[in-house]
């Protein structure tokens, strides 16, 4: 843990350098689609000023002066699976955006859905010696953590401090130079196969460019399409992605629940084309132009014609009525948001002051979704797109590009990690080269 | 019924960039070399072609010549053009031999004067104190000179010379009878204590008649030398008042009238007089005739 330890905080200077340069790019790693922003960086935004008008989670700072989006290949299940086509794909998004941007971008900040992540609640407790918090007790305390046996072959994605309690007042965000005995600490802890990162980290190498961070894309994703109420209050966000569905759950501001379910929009298209007897693409797109999950009676009279491009265009005029195709689509998506309520319930969602439930993501487009997940994960279910940042092209509005938007704004305002905060001294190594000084000193 | 407008599945394209594409797309948008694709390469271009057409001789030498083409037709335009020569606060004699020494042929370009070596050339000559060079008003090359102002002849081996009241050198003269108005003065370190001997010869105005010159005594005292090889010994401190005395006598007693051959006054609380030596023989014969009684 020491050495990812060690690669978070370069990246960390790495994101300084980038901040210093002003431009960095943001790559969102999907398994339907890989879209890269270019960001610019020029101080504070010209908003800040304004009375009444917050920091903004920091969008105002920077600006988007260039966006791509290319098919993704290589990608299965949000995890890299084709080392070399991703490495293409990811090369046509940053080389389009690069050339909309005018600008060449070295540090990238990347996020990903999918490699199984898995969360963790952890505790620590310090007693401060000195009755005054200082940084130097957060670290300690965040030390202190009893960090769970997760396996060798995973790293920890996020590490975020979400609650401080000194003595008997718990729900501090920041208890440095307040007065206590006892500083106690919860971190939610985010682990996530070692390999994905280590693919993703070689794939980016691979194209010259430098990680400057690593977000997971469900965070993000609620971090740029969960309004601040719903974030204070306590939410989730369901990214409905194309190979998986990630979930992540709110609560003052912090996340502190995250999971992901391998099933997404691209289960529904291998439905429809498994049902219909197309190729993938023209499922694709008799979903994207006719899909649903509420079929009315006028469905039923709607015919699709579903160009089964067999060859035998004389004899294969297939149509299909839309009733049909929702009579695909709807189970899967249905199983989809049944499998979310069960991550969700074991995660102990319906403790919360509020349930609000967020759907976002290219798959949260789908017409009457709203209607169908209202039934399954309760009533207070919104779509959600994400927040408007400056000079985001028309196209990249979309519920799709919550991620990639999440991210941007992660790149802008990241959350305080637990490698933020140095290494206590006492655990330093070294130790004993500070007590030969000591010695020294002592002695002489 | 609703028809698909495109249902043609054909094999999907990948328009990916190579990695040496992508790598140069890169390179070219570097900061750094975008500015110099847009300010160097067409600076290096023009930098080349002037190379090129400069390394021609008969092009190098067209250019040379039509520099200086335009370089004389601007000197030469009739602003800068000098026509004559005015000489001010010289006496003919000087400027006579001021004109010799500015060999200038007129009319020429100010741009070809060198008014530094021409003031350094005459300000080098003896008789001037002080000089200005410049092209004035008019075109017309001014010299005011501010001449040295002889306050005395000064007798040395070589000749007469004239010098000013700061013992300045001021030019030669043939003949002590070429400047009667001037005193003159004699002997080492003379011309060292002008001041002096000029205040002598103020003092000395009632017998200025018959003052020949002053000479200066090893380098100390001075020696007032009158006509009928008169001579008055003066004291190297107070000089001037113990001529006053002199003088005094001259004027109560007639004491230089007398056939004096010597008045010394070296010691002011002994002056002394020789006599003539014939009046000394003279003097002992109407004594011993008793001619005065």
């Amino acid at each position: 843990m020491r050495d990812l330890y060690e690669t978070q905080r370069a990246m960390r200077n790495v994101r300084k350098a980038a901040m210093q340069r002003g431009v960095i790019a943001i790559l969102d790693v999907g398994t339907s689609k890989i879209a890269c922003l270019v960001l610019r960086f020029d101080g504070p935004g010209r908003l800040a000023q304004v009375e009444g008008i917050g920091a903004l989670a920091g969008q105002s700072q920077f600006r988007v002066i260039g966006a791509a989006t290319t098919r993704s290949r290589g990608v299965r299940f949000g995890e890299i699976d084709a080392m070399q086509e991703t490495e293409r794909a990811i090369r046509t998004a940053v080389q389009a955006a690069q050339k909309m941007a005018e600008v060449r971008v070295d540090h990238v900040i990347a996020c990903f859905s999918g490699a199984r992540p898995r969360s963790y609640g952890l505790d620590g407790a310090v007693d401060v010696d000195s009755g005054i918090v200082t940084e130097a007790d957060i670290s300690r305390v965040l030390a202190s953590c009893d960090v769970p046996d997760f396996g060798h072959d995973r790293d920890v994605l996020h590490a975020q401090p979400v609650n401080f309690a000194l003595d008997h007042r718990s729900g501090m965000a920041d208890p440095r130079g307040q007065v206590g005995n006892r500083l106690a600490t919860d971190l939610h802890l985010m682990t996530v196969d070692a390999t994905a990162i280590r693919n993703l980290f070689f794939c980016i190498k691979r194209c010259d460019l430098e990680l400057a961070g690593l977000a997971s894309s469900a965070y993000v994703a609620g971090v740029s399409s969960l309004v601040e109420d719903e974030q204070e209050l306590g939410a989730a966000c369901v990214d409905l992605g194309g190979g998986t569905t990630g979930i992540s759950v709110f609560m003052k501001k912090h996340m502190i629940y995250s999971d992901a379910v391998r099933m997404g929009g691209d289960h529904v298209t291998g439905d429809i084309s498994m049902g219909l007897q197309v190729p993938m693409q023209t499922a694709e797109r008799i979903k994207t132009f006719y899909g649903g999950v509420m079929a009315t009676g006028m469905d039923d009279r709607e015919m699709i014609e579903i160009g089964g491009d067999t060859g035998d265009w004389e004899r294969d005029r297939r149509t299909v009525s839309r009733a049909e195709l929702i009579g695909i689509m709807r189970p899967r998506i249905e199983e989809i948001l049944e499998e979310v309520r069960a991550r969700l319930d074991a995660a102990g969602f319906e403790h919360l002051p509020s349930q609000q439930i967020v759907l976002t993501g290219g798959g949260s487009q789908v017409p009457g979704l709203d209607g169908l997940a209202a039934k399954i994960l309760g009533q207070q279910v919104r779509l959600g797109r994400p927040l408007r940042v400056q000079g985001l092209p028309q196209a990249a509005t979309g519920p799709a590009f919550s991620v990639a938007v999440g991210c941007a704004l992660f790149a802008a305002h990241p959350q305080d990690e637990w490698w933020d905060f140095d290494i206590p001294a006492e655990t330093y190594p070294a130790r004993s080269l500070k007590r030969a000084v000591k010695w020294f000193k002592d002695n002489w | 019924m609703r028809t698909m407008t495109a249902p043609r599945t054909r094999p999907l394209r990948d328009p990916a960039p190579s990695k040496w594409g992508y790598r140069w797309q890169r390179w070219m948008l570097t900061p750094g070399v975008r500015t110099g694709l847009r300010i160097g390469v067409p600076t290096l271009v023009l930098a080349l072609a002037a190379g090129a057409w400069a390394s021609n001789d008969t092009n190098r030498a067209m250019i040379i010549g039509r520099y200086d083409q335009l370089k004389a037709a601007i000197q030469h335009r009739p602003e800068f053009m000098v026509a004559g020569l005015a000489i001010t606060g010289a006496d003919e004699e000087l400027a006579s031999t001021v004109t010799e020494l500015v060999p200038v042929k007129f009319p020429i370009s100010s741009f070809d004067l060198d008014l530094e070596a021409m003031r350094a050339k005459v300000a080098g000559l003896a008789a001037v104190k002080d000089v200005y060079v410049r092209v004035g008003d008019a075109g017309a090359l001014e010299i005011g000179i501010t001449p040295r102002q002889p306050v005395a002849l000064w007798r040395t081996a070589e000749g007469l010379r004239l010098i000013d009241s700061e013992g300045v050198f001021a030019g030669n003269v043939a003949q002590r009878a070429e400047r009667r108005d001037l005193p003159l003065i004699a002997g080492e370190g003379a011309e060292d204590n002008i001041d002096e001997a000029l205040a002598l010869f103020r003092s000395a105005a009632p017998i200025a008649e018959r003052v020949r010159g002053l000479v200066r005594i090893g380098n100390r005292r001075w020696d007032m030398v009158l006509d009928r090889d008169q001579r008055i010994q003066l004291p190297s401190e107070g000089p001037v008042a113990a001529l006053d005395r002199v003088i005094g006598l001259e004027q109560s007693q007639d004491l230089l009238a007398r056939d004096v051959a010597l008045v010394d006054v070296r010691n002011p609380n002994r002056p002394t007089v020789r006599l003539q030596r014939d009046a000394v023989a003279a003097t002992r014969n109407a004594v011993t005739t008793g001619a005065n009684n």
